[in-house]
Order: C-alpha cells, then sequence, then structure tokens
C-alpha cells in the first residue's frame, strides 16, 4: 500500500475535507530541486514517463529516479487523445502487451489509489464493406484465440446498442456489421498522469516540470547524464519517453530512429444529455466518438499526411473525420464543436511501438507508439521498467525491439491501430 | 492549410491537391543485394524526423501528377521553397531564422 494515514484519499478524507472547505488538501506531489546524480532519469512527465518512474520504485525497489519533464506532467499527448482504451490488435505480440496493459487498467484506480474514472463501457469497431466485415471476423477470431473478449455483431445487434447510429441500408456508409469488445472503454486521461504523478512521489521519485532536456551525455558509448536547463543531471541509466520528440532526443545520442513525427487531431462537443453509452469507431470512413461522464462528444481525427511538431494539424484532416460522424450520427449534424487540438505522434513503419535497449548502453527509448499510446500506458510502464531495471526486453516487449527493423519481423498494426497512419 | 507552389505548375494550391511523399534526397542504393540487414533496414525505414527545416517529395496528384521537393519548417509549418528534382535546396535548418 503505497498511501496510509491522511495521505490516503477515501471518501472518509472527503468528508473531512469537504467540512473544512477544501482548503487544507496536502499536495498531490513534491516539487523538488534536482539532485546532482540519480539511478535513472527518466526523460519525459507523460503517462508513459510517470507509469515507468512508479513501476521502477514499486517492482524493483528503485526509487533513486528522476522524471524530467519541459512542460508540466502530463501536458502533451497524455492529456491530447481520445481517451479509448482497448485490446483488440490483430498480432499475437501486439494482443498480449495490450491485453497486458488491459488487466492493468481494471486495478488502475485501487492500485494508484486515483480514480483514472475507467469505464468498461464496450468498444464497436464498425465494418462497412464485405472486406471490413472478412477483417473484423478474422481479428475477432484472432482475439479470442488470445483470450480477449470479442464478438461481431450484425447491424440489428449494433442498431440496437446505439439507436443513434444510421444503420439503414441506403446510408452513405451502410453498416454491415461490427467488432464488439466489451472490456473496453475510456478512462480519465489526466487522472492517469496525476495518479501515476502523485504515487511514484510517494515512493520517493523526484518529478521535475520545466526542465527541459537540452543535450544527452555520452562518454565512450556510455549514456552517462543529461544536460538541461538547470544544470547536469547525472545518471546510472537515461529512459526516454517523450513520444513527438523521440527523434530529437535520439539525435542529441546520436541514434537513429525509424519513427515519424505527425500531428494528431481531435475535437470535443458541448456537453449533451447523455445519448452514447459506447465507443464508436470506425476505420473505413474513419471518424471516432464516444461521450464523456459529463457529456461532451470527443471525436478523433486522423494523422496528418505530413511531418509536424507543431501541435497542430490540417483543417482539412478534421473536416473529413466530421462528414463521417455526420453520416453515422445525423442527429449530431448540428452539435456544436468546443475545442480543438493536436498532439504530435510519433509513428513507426509498422504502427507498433519500440521499447527498449538503444545502440548507446545505458540509454533506453520507448516511442514510436504513434497513435496507439494512451491505452497502452500502465503496461507499456510496466514493461519498460522492467526492460530499464534488468537491461533486456521484459518478455512481452521482445519482439518491439528496434533489431526488428533490421530482421524485418515487424508487426504490422496499421489494421487494428484505428488510426490512418 | 498549407499553399504549396508546385515547381512545374507555378500556382499556389491548397495541400489537398497534393499528397506526401516523404523525406527528400535518399538515393535507393544501386546494388541492394550487396547490402547488410543494417543498411537495407536504415534506407528502407530510418529517417532524420527533423524538428526544423525538413527536406521533403510532394506529389501534385490533382494537379500535374509531377514529383517535386518542398522545405518546409515542421514546427511552423511555414513553406519555405519548393524546388525540382534533381535541385538542392537553399533553406536548412543551419541556413533558417530558425
Amino acid at each position: 500500500m503505497t498511501f496510509s494515514g491522511t495521505n490516503r484519499y477515501s471518501a472518509l478524507s472527503l468528508l473531512k475535507h469537504g467540512l473544512r472547505y477544501h482548503e487544507n488538501w496536502q499536495r498531490a506531489w513534491r516539487s523538488p530541486e534536482p539532485k546532482k546524480s540519480y539511478d535513472v532519469v527518466i526523460v519525459g512527465g507523460g503517462g508513459h514517463g510517470l507509469a515507468t518512474a512508479y513501476y521502477l520504485a514499486r517492482e524493483h525497489g528503485i526509487r533513486n529516479v528522476a522524471v524530467i519533464e519541459k512542460g508540466y506532467l502530463g501536458g502533451g499527448n497524455t492529456t491530447r487523445n481520445t481517451s479509448i482504451v482497448r485490446s483488440n490488435y490483430l498480432w499475437d505480440e501486439a494482443a498480449h502487451l495490450y491485453e497486458f496493459a488491459l488487466k492493468l487498467w481494471e486495478s488502475l484506480s485501487e492500485e494508484l489509489n486515483f480514480n483514472v474514472m475507467f469505464s468498461q463501457r464496450g468498444v464497436l469497431n464498425l465494418g462497412h464493406t464485405l472486406q471490413d466485415m472478412r477483417d473484423i471476423s478474422r481479428r475477432v477470431n484472432a482475439n479470442r484465440l488470445n483470450g480477449i473478449d470479442g464478438e461481431v455483431l450484425d447491424p440489428q445487434e449494433v442498431s440496437e446498442l446505439v439507436p443513434l447510429l444510421n444503420c439503414s441500408p441506403d446510408a452513405r456508409y451502410p453498416i454491415l456489421g461490427a467488432s464488439w469488445q466489451p472490456r473496453a472503454g475510456t478512462a480519465r486521461h489526466d487522472a492517469v498522469a496525476w495518479g501515476y504523478a502523485r504515487a511514484a512521489d510517494a515512493l520517493g521519485v523526484d518529478l521535475m516540470q520545466k526542465t527541459e532536456v537540452t543535450d544527452i551525455i555520452v562518454e565512450n558509448g556510455v549514456a552517462t547524464g543529461v544536460q538541461t536547463n538547470r544544470g547536469l543531471i547525472r545518471a546510472g541509466k537515461v529512459a526516454c519517453a517523450v513520444a513527438g520528440h523521440s527523434s530529437v532526443l535520439a539525435g542529441m545520442a546520436g541514434v537513429r530512429l525509424p519513427v515519424e513525427s505527425r500531428p494528431l487531431q481531435a475535437l470535443v462537443s458541448e456537453s449533451l444529455k447523455p445519448c452514447l453509452d459506447v465507443v464508436v469507431m470506425s476505420n473505413a470512413v474513419h471518424g471516432y466518438i464516444s461521450q464523456t461522464q459529463k457529456g461532451d462528444l470527443v471525436i478523433g481525427a486522423g494523422v496528418d499526411k505530413y511531418n509536424g511538431y507543431g501541435q497542430r494539424g490540417s483543417f482539412d484532416v478534421v473536416e473529413h473525420a466530421l462528414q463521417a460522424i455526420c453520416e453515422l450520427f445525423p442527429a449530431f449534424r448540428r452539435v456544436r464543436m468546443n475545442r480543438l487540438w493536436a498532439g504530435t505522434v510519433d509513428t513507426c513503419p509498422d504502427a507498433c511501438p519500440i521499447i527498449g535497449l538503444s545502440p548507446v548502453k545505458n540509454l533506453f527509448f520507448n516511442c514510436g507508439w504513434g497513435t496507439g499510446g494512451f491505452k497502452s500506458t500502465p503496461g507499456s510502464g510496466f514493461v519498460y521498467a522492467d526492460t530499464i531495471a534488468h537491461d533486456r526486453p521484459h518478455p512481452l516487449a521482445e519482439p518491439f525491439t528496434l533489431e526488428r527493423f533490421y530482421s524485418g519481423a515487424l508487426i504490422d498494426e496499421h489494421g487494428a491501430a484505428g488510426v490512418a497512419h | 492549410m498549407l499553399l504549396i507552389a508546385c515547381p512545374y505548375c507555378g500556382e499556389s494550391r491548397g495541400e489537398e491537391e497534393f499528397s506526401y511523399g516523404g523525406e527528400a534526397h535518399i538515393a535507393r542504393p544501386p546494388d541492394p543485394d550487396s547490402l547488410t540487414d543494417e543498411a537495407w533496414g536504415d534506407y528502407l525505414f530510418f529517417r532524420k524526423n527533423t524538428c526544423g527545416v525538413h527536406h521533403e517529395i510532394w506529389f501534385h496528384a490533382a494537379g500535374c501528377r509531377r514529383y517535386f521537393n518542398m522545405s518546409r519548417d515542421t514546427v511552423n509549418q511555414e513553406v519555405l521553397e519548393t524546388y525540382r528534382i534533381g535541385g538542392q535546396p537553399r533553406f536548412t535548418t543551419q541556413n533558417s531564422k530558425r
């Protein structure tokens, strides 16, 4: 148990603080000055970096750890996604990794003593053509062989599940069926960052915000520390988890990566009364949508066709996503959109991540999650921490090393990744 | 929305007329069979992924249907120049104002 006594969030503590007008809540984490050296320095204070720090401390007893973040915790892709969590990937390697993450999600709120609002409302992947339906059957069968829940639904069942969906046969994109993963769902993304941050801090991890890494120190082929805007920090091991800026960081150490950074956009509507209680995704027409607990519709668009680091995307990509949503859900045509944003995602040629060692000793990379990073946060952190602690890939991460781009053992998940790269 | 001047057509047109071809100036190895796995993997998959001035190939899909090169700042999305295949860029990360 990481939290005890007054530090533990509970119904009782909520009541107690409520009676005092919520004026005396303890800080969720410290803001320490950086020490001269750490056993492990994690670059990137998003979900993956914070989860890695937490599991290093919790599972491996490595507590002399710093997480360095150039902005604020969870300010990048962790809170720029559509917060969907699922594990219905086609290939064994990816399915095992994402299912491992999904199992961690199921007990994450208890584990972190922080309500991450994980809601297993189910995810539908729509099929609009015969080939879509063949792919869906194949994927669902593969999932079930891997012990992952999944069903193929016919249009009647889809219509019963989501009455607002236009399931008529003369629709612009007729719905011929769908895959259905009931255990999938959504989570509150900033709570994930905050929960991991608070739990890692409680175990002694130093979280440093507004601290930018300007160089990675490599001596005789060994990474020994990072130069930051707050001075030099020595490190036994340097572990990067910076998504969109992975290539930039790798370049500091002379490492090349097969990732390309692209903007991925999402948008959110005004709040509506509850009308959509599952997640609906459509690969063919490219839009995905869910409704948050406070009523906004969260809509995911595609990834831009060209590289970009600016956290801004192309408008035509949003337009295409909304065209698809309006055709699928005629009732949403007059819904007004509130906010639009983009995250910089590090896409890999096979739509699968890179987790593991690098050509530089004691330098580790966890990147290339592309459009699917959020759902894997707990699993990614767990296997990455294990990889760092033991200087070898965790068994689940073995297929995801950098070497696969030389051996040719790619894991093509473009179909199940959901977002067209 | 990027406005792109195709160096063959000359006119500035919206990005939807074009498709993207990735990093430019990557020569196909003259003798692929002689390459090591590392060199072949590097040619196929590893890219500069520049944060700053990026030289890239574009295709004027809804126009003259010709390939050309472009220098673009990947942070602020400014199109700095377009130039024909075989040409060399005037803008680089070193000489641009960033």
